[in-house]
């Protein structure tokens, strides 16, 4: 016990910075269940206030979806609340296998391994089937928990210009002495909201004999015409070698992800993983309830169906407003603001309107780029998002906005 | 040899309109990341025909485009 005035003052200087700066992240308290509708209290010890919730990655509306809820309640009832142990002592049940299984068949791979989280699959998938001999090739814009999982891998380690096909050829064609090639990408990637090539890359990893990596935490369960991801949408089913994905978005929202693939790579996670051996499995009642998400996104594509109208609707309505946004087709829709500061004050006008929505700048997303991230959900009704579109509307015109072009806005504002 | 090298961070690093002088902080300046630095001293190693050791090709030594010639021409016979 050393912890003296002196370190207190460094760490309270840290803090104080980190507040200075504009970079110091405050929660907010939500007293309600996830969905559109939430209640928050923010600040700390504020009324609570009904908002709508359009920053949730509850793509598919399944964090309190009644069926999965009932099934997480039956879990927990058969299979008990948690295991106190890690998976290979005591800690696998019947139902870990069997979602494991019902993820390889979701995803159309060979076999699945179950993770704490996605950031664990992330963080222990490399180190586990790669060696010093070996490259690793990714895409500049990749998630931090797989550069997280790089930095704990002795193979080398190398990046290609985002999305740049002709880049990450002349990647694979510099590495190519190496034993193994691994390209690694996003499927669709987090702060944007766009989509890799996997078909092209998919096609240059067969002609320089590389693996492919990809994390499909933003796709899976609504990207592609059945929800499978990002490969389904490219046509490349059963030519992903790695795909790691989480089950705390689209596929419940809860908690867990996974490492699905080829088998002999899945093994080589479950013999020496470290985030697999050295930490618990995932809870039962977990468990249980994504097995009753797979069974229902298995059964019909509804939920994705109106996921892709009610983006489709945003998107349009976001256009016509005058903001502009990043393009592409997947329900993460950032409107770009460039201003740090316009970002934040955006975003405190759209709480006051009943809309919550967070503003994204320097260091998360580059110099220049802030923006609302917006995420759309099945759960949204077309009456939530009109009421949001209306508070665009609204705060977009008290800041003058509407109809700008991005010099406009960073003449007025700076970026 | 400075204007292939630089030509090189130009075209592999570069993504606006930055100026790169040949002491432009390339590591510490942030335009270059430490993950990067392999393909990097990769590229030196196979146009020049040179072995760089690991424990030379630090952010230090990698730090401008001057820097990085001074390092090959230890190198090249």
């Amino acid at each position: 016990m050393a912890y003296t005035d002196k370190t207190r003052g460094m760490y309270s200087e840290i803090l104080t910075g980190l507040q200075n700066a504009g970079l110091f992240k405050q929660e907010r308290y939500i007293h309600s269940a996830q969905a559109a509708d939430i209640e928050v209290e923010f600040p700390a010890g504020a009324p609570l206030k009904k908002v709508i919730n359009i920053c949730a990655n509850n793509y598919l509306g399944m964090s309190s979806h009644p069926e999965v809820v009932k099934a997480a309640h039956a879990g927990l009832d058969s299979h008990g609340y948690g295991m106190s142990s890690v998976r290979f002592i005591c800690g696998t049940q019947d139902i870990h296998r069997t979602l494991e299984q019902m993820v390889t068949k979701f995803l159309g791979t060979e076999d699945t391994i179950l993770f704490p989280s996605c950031m664990d699959a992330n963080a222990g998938v490399f180190e586990a089937v790669l060696t010093k001999d070996d490259v690793m090739i990714s895409d500049r814009l990749v998630h931090a928990s797989i550069i997280d999982g790089i930095r704990l891998c002795s193979a080398m380690h190398d990046t290609f210009k985002h999305s740049d096909m002709e880049h990450l050829e002349e990647k694979l064609q510099l590495h190519n002495d190496k034993r193994l090639k691994m390209v690694i990408t996003d499927g669709v990637f987090s702060m944007d909201g766009d989509t890799a090539k996997l078909d092209k890359m998919a096609e240059l990893c067969e002609k320089y004999d590389a693996l492919l990596f990809v994390d499909e935490s933003h796709s899976s369960g609504f990207i592609g015409k059945t929800g499978r991801g990002t490969h389904e949408h490219c046509g490349v089913m059963g030519k992903m070698d790695i795909i790691t994905t989480t089950f705390g978005k689209g596929l419940g929202g809860a908690s867990g992800g996974c490492v699905s693939g080829r088998k002999e790579l899945v093994e080589m996670c479950r013999q020496k993983a470290r985030p697999y051996l050295f930490s618990n499995t995932i809870a039962p009642p977990v468990v249980a309830g994504v097995i009753k998400v797979l069974e229902i996104l298995s059964a019909s594509t509804d939920r994705r169906d109106k996921l892709e109208s009610n983006t489709a609707f945003w998107r349009k309505g976001l256009l016509e407003a005058g903001l502009i946004i990043k393009a592409g087709d997947t329900p993460i829709v950032p409107v770009m603001l460039f201003n740090a500061k316009l970002a934040q004050d955006v975003s405190r006008d759209l709480y006051d309107e009943g809309i919550y929505a967070i503003g994204f700048f320097f260091p998360v997303v580059p110099q220049g780029q802030a923006r609302i991230r917006t995420q759309i959900s099945a759960g949204h009704e077309i009456h939530h998002l009109e009421k949001a579109l209306e508070a665009f509307r609204k705060v977009g015109k008290k800041y003058d906005i509407l109809g700008k072009t991005k010099q406009e806005i960073i003449e007025r504002y700076g970026m | 040899m400075q204007e292939v090298i630089k030509a090189y961070v130009i075209k592999e690093y570069v993504e606006d309109d930055t100026e790169l002088t040949n002491d432009s902080p390339l590591i510490s300046g942030g335009i270059v990341d430490s993950f990067s630095m392999v393909s990097l001293k990769r590229f030196l190693e196979n146009k020049y025909n040179i072995s760089i050791p690991d424990d030379k090709a630090t952010p230090e030594a990698f730090d401008s485009v001057n820097k990085i010639c001074a390092l090959v021409k230890e190198y090249v016979k």
